[in-house]
C-alpha cells in the first residue's frame, strides 16, 4: 500500500497542477521527495523550502496567505506544530488568513528517534485555535481526501499523517462519524479516531460493543455522536495524547449521564526506542493494549 | 525637516501635514509632550507615507500598491496618527483609542482598521509575513514593495534572524526593513544593526530617524537583486 506520505506528494502536485493559487511550503523535511514526484517540474515555481526555519516557514505562509494563496505546508510534527505554535496563531489565524498544515510522524512513527520528533500533544493544540479543523485520517484514501477537501474549503485545516493505516478505508464522509460495529442497546460504545479503527475492531471482536470511527476529532461531529450512542458508558480510542477528545465527546453527550474513558498515550516521555509497532505497543495503542484497557472498564481510575 | 506635501481629508475636505501629527498624537495620549514610544517611528512612517510608499485610501485594496508592514506593533500612535493625516482613517476616532468601541488599540488589527496590512503586537513576526507576500506578489507579477518597519529591540526574537538570512539568501528585492534603532535592545547590537542584515547579502543603510531627507534617501536606495536594510537612529530610549 501507497503510504500516507507517499500519497501527500501525488496530491499536493495534482492540487497544484490544477490551481493556480496553490503553494507549497516546505521547511527541508518533505522537500525532496515532492521534488522526486512525476509532475513537480510543471508546479516548482510554487514550492518554497526556506531551509530549517520553521518559524519564518509559518510567516512566509502568511504572507503567501495575505496575498491570496493557499498555501499547504508539511514538517514533522513537533516541527509543525509546537515549534511555530505562536505564529500558527498569529500570522496565520489573527491575520484572518487560511493554510492547510500537513504532519507527518504522529505520537511514534520516529519511534527510534526519541521524545524530540514525537508530539502527541498535537491535536489537543491545534484544536485550542479558533477555526482550525484536524483530521487524523486512517487510510491513504482518507488522508488524500481530507487533503483535497480542506485545500478546496479555503479554511484552517491540519491533517495529521501516520505511518500507521488500517487495512482499508472506513469513512463514508469526511468528518462525519461512522458505525463500524452495531452492539446491544447497553453495550459500551467505542470511538475510533483515524489509524486505531483496526486495531480497536480486533480489540473488541466477539465482545458486544459499539464501534464507531471519525477522522475528524476536532471539530467533533456532535451530532453524529448524538445519533450513534446508545448506552452511557463511552470509550475514546485516540493515537495521540489521552483525553484530547474527550471534552468535545463530554460536550455533545452533555443532557445524557455519561461515563467517558480515553485510552490514549498517556506517557509521552516513556522513553523507548525500537519500531513503531514496539512503540505503539509500549502505548498501549494496539489491539491487545486496548483489549486490555476496555476490560478494566470505563470507571477505571487511572493512578 | 523638508517641506511635506499636504492631501485632501476625505472627511473633513481639510489638508494634514506633518504638524498636524502632534495634535493627532495628543487627541490619543492626552498629552502635550509625548512619550518616546510613542514617537520614535513617527518621522520614518510620516516620509513612508508622505514620499515613498504608493498608496492611499482610495488603494488600499489595489494588487499594485505599495504594502507597509509594522512589525513592531508596539506604540502604534504615531501610525495611526499618519494614517489620519492621510485620511485612512477618521482623526476624530483618535480620542477614543483604546476603548472597547474602538477600532484602535495598542497593537493595530489589520481586520479592523482600513489600510492596516497586518496585526502586529507580538515582536518578531512581520519579516517573515514581509517574506511570503513578496513571494506572492512575484507569482502574481504585481507591482508595488514591502516595507517592515521593526525595532532594535525586536531584532532580539530569534524569528528575525531566521527571516534575515532567508530574504538576504532569496535576493527578495521587492522588500524592504527598516530597523528603528532607540538603543532599547536589553544586550545591544555591538558592531552595528546594520552588519546583521549586511552578512546575510542585504543592501544596507543607516540614516538619521528624525531627518526625512535622510529617511527618503535610505528607502529609496537602489537594492537590485537584494533586500533593503534601512537603520533609522533615533534618541536612546529612556
Amino acid at each position: 500500500m501507497v503510504s500516507m506520505r507517499e500519497r501527500f506528494n501525488t496530491v499536493v502536485v495534482s492540487l497544484l497542477e490544477d490551481d493556480p493559487k496553490a503553494v507549497a511550503v516546505f521547511a527541508v523535511i518533505g522537500r525532496s521527495a515532492l521534488e522526486a514526484t512525476p509532475g513537480f517540474g510543471r508546479v516548482a515555481d510554487r514550492v518554497f523550502d526556506v531551509g530549517i526555519r520553521e518559524q519564518a516557514m509559518i510567516g512566509v505562509v502568511g504572507g503567501l496567505a495575505l496575498e491570496g494563496y493557499k498555501p499547504i505546508v508539511m514538517s514533522y510534527t513537533p516541527f509543525l506544530v509546537e515549534r511555530p505554535f505562536e505564529q500558527i496563531k498569529l500570522s496565520l489565524t489573527h491575520q484572518g488568513v487560511h493554510a492547510v498544515l500537513v504532519s507527518v510522524g504522529g505520537s511514534w512513527d520516529a519511534s527510534s528517534s526519541g521524545r524530540t520528533h514525537q508530539a502527541p500533544e498535537d491535536v489537543a493544540l491545534m484544536s485550542t485555535l479558533p477555526g482550525w479543523t484536524v483530521h487524523v485520517p486512517g487510510h491513504p484514501d482518507e488522508a488524500e481526501e481530507a487533503i483535497r477537501n480542506a485545500h478546496a474549503s479555503g479554511e484552517s485545516h491540519y491533517v495529521r499523517l501516520t505511518g500507521d493505516s488500517n487495512a482499508s478505508s472506513l469513512e463514508t464522509t469526511v468528518g462525519q462519524i461512522s458505525t463500524l460495529k452495531r452492539g446491544s442497546d447497553g453495550a459500551t460504545t467505542v470511538l475510533a479516531i483515524g489509524p486505531v479503527a483496526d486495531a480497536v475492531l480486533e480489540a473488541t471482536d466477539g465482545t458486544d460493543t459499539t464501534v464507531l470511527y471519525s477522522t475528524v476529532p476536532h471539530p467533533l461531529d456532535a451530532r453524529g455522536l448524538r445519533a450513534a450512542v446508545i448506552g452511557s458508558d463511552i470509550v475514546v480510542v485516540e493515537p495521540y495524547l489521552a483525553g484530547t477528545s474527550v471534552a468535545e465527546v463530554a460536550a455533545a453527550l452533555s443532557d445524557r449521564p455519561t461515563r467517558i474513558r480515553a485510552i490514549g498515550v498517556t506517557d509521552p516521555e516513556m522513553m523507548h526506542y525500537g519500531s513503531p509497532d514496539e512503540l505503539r505497543r509500549a502505548h498501549g495503542l494496539d489491539a491487545a493494549g486496548i483489549r486490555l484497557a476496555l476490560e478494566r472498564g470505563v470507571t477505571q481510575i487511572a493512578v | 525637516m523638508t517641506i511635506t506635501n499636504h492631501r485632501i481629508d476625505a472627511h473633513s475636505n481639510r489638508t494634514f501635514g506633518y504638524d498636524d501629527l502632534s495634535t493627532f498624537l495628543s487627541m490619543m495620549t492626552g498629552d502635550e509632550k509625548h512619550s518616546e514610544a510613542a514617537t520614535s517611528t513617527l518621522d520614518v512612517i510620516w516620509t513612508l507615507y508622505d514620499r515613498v510608499l504608493k498608496v492611499d485610501p482610495s488603494t488600499v485594496d489595489d494588487p499594485d500598491r505599495d504594502r507597509f508592514f509594522l512589525s513592531k506593533g508596539h506604540g502604534p500612535m504615531a501610525y495611526y496618527a499618519v494614517l489620519a493625516a492621510k485620511g485612512f482613517v477618521d482623526p476624530a476616532i483618535l480620542p477614543d483609542f483604546a476603548s472597547s468601541e474602538s477600532i484602535l488599540g495598542h497593537h493595530p488589527d489589520r481586520r479592523r482598521i482600513p489600510g492596516v496590512e497586518i496585526s502586529s503586537g507580538s515582536l518578531g513576526q512581520g519579516l517573515a509575513l514581509g517574506i511570503g507576500a513578496s513571494l506572492g506578489m512575484d507569482l502574481s507579477q504585481f507591482g508595488g514593495t514591502v516595507s517592515v518597519l521593526m525595532g532594535d529591540g525586536e531584532l532580539d526574537e530569534g524569528s528575525n534572524h531566521e527571516a534575515i538570512a532567508l530574504a538576504g539568501r532569496m535576493g527578495m528585492d521587492r522588500l524592504t526593513a527598516i530597523v528603528i534603532d532607540n538603543s532599547s535592545a536589553y544586550h545591544g547590537w555591538p558592531g552595528g544593526i546594520e552588519s546583521r542584515f549586511a552578512v546575510e547579502g542585504w543592501e544596507t543603510a543607516v540614516v538619521d530617524g528624525r531627518d526625512h531627507d535622510a529617511i527618503f534617501a535610505g528607502v529609496t536606495r537602489p537594492h537590485p537583486g537584494a533586500p533593503l536594510a534601512v537603520v533609522a537612529r533615533v534618541e536612546r530610549k529612556n
